[in-house]
C-alpha cells in the first residue's frame, strides 16, 4: 500500500465523503439552491461595499464616479425581491449554515431589516457623487443594516 | 468517642474554608480622596460595557433595568437593576458598596455574586476609573423594574460556595505579564480589565474558571450552537488597523460586518479614541499564538 494511504487519510476521506454525503442527501435541491443564492447576494453586497468603505475609511482617495456605481449596485441589490431566498428548511438547526431559526419565527422583523437596508443603500446610491463627505454620512446607515440584521438573524461561526 | 472528634474536625475545616473564601469588600476608604468624573466616567462605561448587559433585554438605550438573561452550564443568569432608582436600583447604595460590587463580586449584604458579572476582569481596573464610572451611573434614568431571581440548581444557588471559585480562579494580576510598550500596556488595560474580552473569547474548564493558556484562543459560544472565535496572532490574521477599524465600524477586511453579541460589543469600542481602538489591536498582536 502506498505510504500516502496511511490510516489517517484513510479516516480523513470516509470523514469528507460521509460529510458531503450527508450533506447533499439531507438538502432538497429547493433548500441549496436558496442557501447559494443568499450567500451569493450577501457576498455581491460585500464586494460592491468594499471601494465605499476604502474611501470612507480614508484608505482610497474619493472617486465620485467609482463611489456612484458601487453605490447603485449596492441599491440595486438591497431592492431586489428576496423572498424565495428565506425558505422553510434552510435555518441552522435544518442545513447548518447561519440563518437563525428567528427569521422564520419573527418574519416581519426581518423583513423591516430588509427594507431598512434598501432605503439605507437608496439613500447612498443619491448622494454618493456628491463629495466624500456626503458619502461618509449616506455609508454610515448602510453598514449600520448590515450589522442590525447580522446581530438579529445571523447565528453564530460553526 | 473517635468518630464524634472526626465529625468536629470536618466541621472545623468547613468553618475555615468558608472563612477562607469569605466575600471580602473594599475597605471603606478605598475611594479616599477620589472625586468621580461622570464625562470621564462615560468612557469607562463604553470600555466596561455595563451597559450591554444591564439594559432590558433587547434595548439599545434606556435604563439599566436589568432582566437580560446569560445562560451557562451552571443554569441561567439575570441581569438585575443597576439604575439609579433608590430602591429597585442601586441609587440607595454608597459608592463604595457599588465599587465592592464592580471590583470584589461582594453585595452590601456581604454576600459573593456570580461570575456572570465579570468582575474578575474589573478587578484591575483603576479605582480612580471605578469613581468615574459611579459619577456616571448617577446621572442615567431610573428604572423601577423589579430584579429576576436567577435560575440556578443545587449546589450553584449556594453564593458561599462562589469564595472557592474566586480563590481559584478571580487572582489579582495580569495575564499578559510583560507589557514591552506603553500602547500594549493601554491595550492590556483595555482588553483585560475594562473590556472584559476574555469572557466571550477564552474557554473555561469544567468549574467555569477561565483557561489562560488559551487566553482569547476562541471558545464555545454561550447560546450553546456555533463558536467564538480565536482572535490571537493564532486565529486572527488581520493587520492591526484592521482589528482597530473593525472595533470601529464592525466591518472585516472583507466587508462582512460584525455579527451576534460583538455588535454591542462595538457599539462600545466605536465610542472610545482612535489611540484607545489602536492600543487595543497591539494588544491582540502582543498576545500569545494560540493555535487554531
Ligand atoms: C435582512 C437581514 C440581512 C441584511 C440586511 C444583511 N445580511 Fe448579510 N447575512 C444575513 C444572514 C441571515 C446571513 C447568513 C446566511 C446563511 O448562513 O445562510 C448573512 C451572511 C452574510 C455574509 C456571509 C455569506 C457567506 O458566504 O456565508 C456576508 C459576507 C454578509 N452577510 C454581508 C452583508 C453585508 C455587507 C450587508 C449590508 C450591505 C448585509 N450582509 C446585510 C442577513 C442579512
Ligand atoms: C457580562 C454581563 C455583565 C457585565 C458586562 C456587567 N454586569 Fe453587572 N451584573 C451582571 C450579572 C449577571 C449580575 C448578577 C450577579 C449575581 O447576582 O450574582 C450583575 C450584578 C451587578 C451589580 C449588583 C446589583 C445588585 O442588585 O446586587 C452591580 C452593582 C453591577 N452588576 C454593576 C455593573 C457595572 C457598573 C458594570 C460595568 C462596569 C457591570 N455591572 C457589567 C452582569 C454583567
Ligand atoms: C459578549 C461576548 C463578547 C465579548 C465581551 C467580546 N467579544 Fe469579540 N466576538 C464575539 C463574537 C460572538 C464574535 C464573532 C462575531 C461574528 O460572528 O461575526 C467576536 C468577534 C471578534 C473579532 C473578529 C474576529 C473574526 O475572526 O472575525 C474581534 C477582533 C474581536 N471579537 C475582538 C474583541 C475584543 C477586543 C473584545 C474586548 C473589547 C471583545 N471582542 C469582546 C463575542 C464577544
Amino acid at each position: 500500500m502506498p505510504s500516502f494511504l496511511n490510516s489517517r487519510t484513510i479516516a480523513l476521506v470516509c470523514v469528507t465523503l460521509a460529510g458531503s454525503a450527508f450533506a447533499a442527501s439531507h438538502l432538497s435541491p429547493e433548500v441549496s439552491g436558496a442557501i447559494n443564492a443568499r450567500k451569493a447576494h450577501m457576498g455581491l453586497y460585500g464586494h460592491n461595499l468594499g471601494p465605499l468603505g476604502a474611501m470612507a475609511q480614508d484608505k482610497m482617495p474619493y472617486d465620485a464616479a467609482v463611489a456612484s456605481a458601487a453605490a447603485a449596485n449596492l441599491a440595486a441589490l438591497a431592492n431586489m425581491d428576496q423572498s424565495t431566498y428565506w425558505v422553510e428548511g434552510s435555518d441552522i438547526a435544518a442545513a447548518g449554515g447561519r440563518a437563525k431559526a428567528e427569521i422564520w419565527s419573527d418574519r416581519a422583523g426581518f423583513d423591516a431589516e430588509i427594507e431598512k437596508l434598501a432605503a439605507a443603500a437608496t439613500n447612498l446610491a443619491a448622494v454618493a457623487g456628491d463629495g466624500l463627505d456626503a458619502m461618509k454620512a449616506g455609508f454610515g446607515p448602510v453598514g449600520a443594516s448590515c450589522g442590525s440584521c447580522h446581530k438579529a438573524y445571523r447565528g453564530p461561526r460553526p | 468517642m473517635r468518630w464524634r472528634r472526626w465529625i468536629l474536625y470536618a466541621l472545623l475545616l468547613i468553618v475555615a474554608g468558608l472563612w477562607w473564601t469569605r466575600p471580602v469588600a473594599l475597605p471603606d476608604d478605598a475611594l479616599a480622596g477620589l472625586t468621580g468624573d461622570a464625562e470621564a466616567g462615560a468612557v469607562i462605561y463604553a470600555a466596561s460595557g455595563c451597559g450591554s448587559c444591564h439594559r432590558a433585554p433587547e434595548a439599545t438605550d434606556g435604563p439599566l433595568a436589568g432582566g437580560r438573561a446569560f445562560p451557562s452550564p451552571f443554569g441561567t443568569f439575570y441581569a438585575p437593576n443597576i439604575s439609579p432608582h433608590p430602591t429597585a436600583g442601586v441609587g440607595g447604595w454608597t459608592d463604595v458598596e457599588i465599587a465592592s460590587a464592580v471590583m470584589r463580586g461582594v453585595s452590601p449584604g456581604g454576600a459573593h455574586y456570580y461570575p456572570a458579572f465579570p468582575y474578575d476582569s474589573y478587578q484591575q481596573a483603576e479605582a480612580g476609573d471605578i469613581a468615574h464610572l459611579i459619577a456616571y451611573l448617577r446621572t442615567l434614568p431610573e428604572s423601577d423594574a423589579a430584579n429576576r431571581p436567577h435560575d440556578v440548581g443545587f449546589p450553584f444557588n449556594i453564593r458561599a460556595s462562589l469564595g472557592g471559585w474566586k480563590l481559584l480562579f478571580a487572582r489579582p494580576g495580569w495575564v499578559l505579564t510583560e507589557a514591552p510598550t506603553p500602547e500594549i500596556e493601554r491595550g492590556r488595560y483595555l482588553v483585560e480589565a475594562l473590556g472584559h474580552c476574555g469572557a466571550c473569547h477564552t474557554s473555561r474548564n469544567a468549574l467555569g474558571g477561565p483557561q489562560t493558556a488559551q487566553w482569547l484562543g476562541g471558545a464555545p459560544d454561550p447560546s450553546g450552537e456555533g463558536r467564538v472565535p480565536n482572535i490571537t496572532p493564532g486565529g486572527l490574521d488581520w493587520s492591526a488597523g484592521e482589528i482597530a477599524e473593525y472595533l470601529k465600524s464592525g466591518f472585516t477586511p472583507e466587508f462582512d460586518t460584525a455579527g451576534g453579541e460583538m455588535v454591542d460589543v462595538v457599539e462600545n469600542t466605536a465610542q472610545l479614541t482612535d489611540a484607545d481602538r489602536a492600543a487595543i489591536a497591539a494588544y491582540l498582536k502582543a498576545v500569545p499564538a494560540v493555535a487554531p
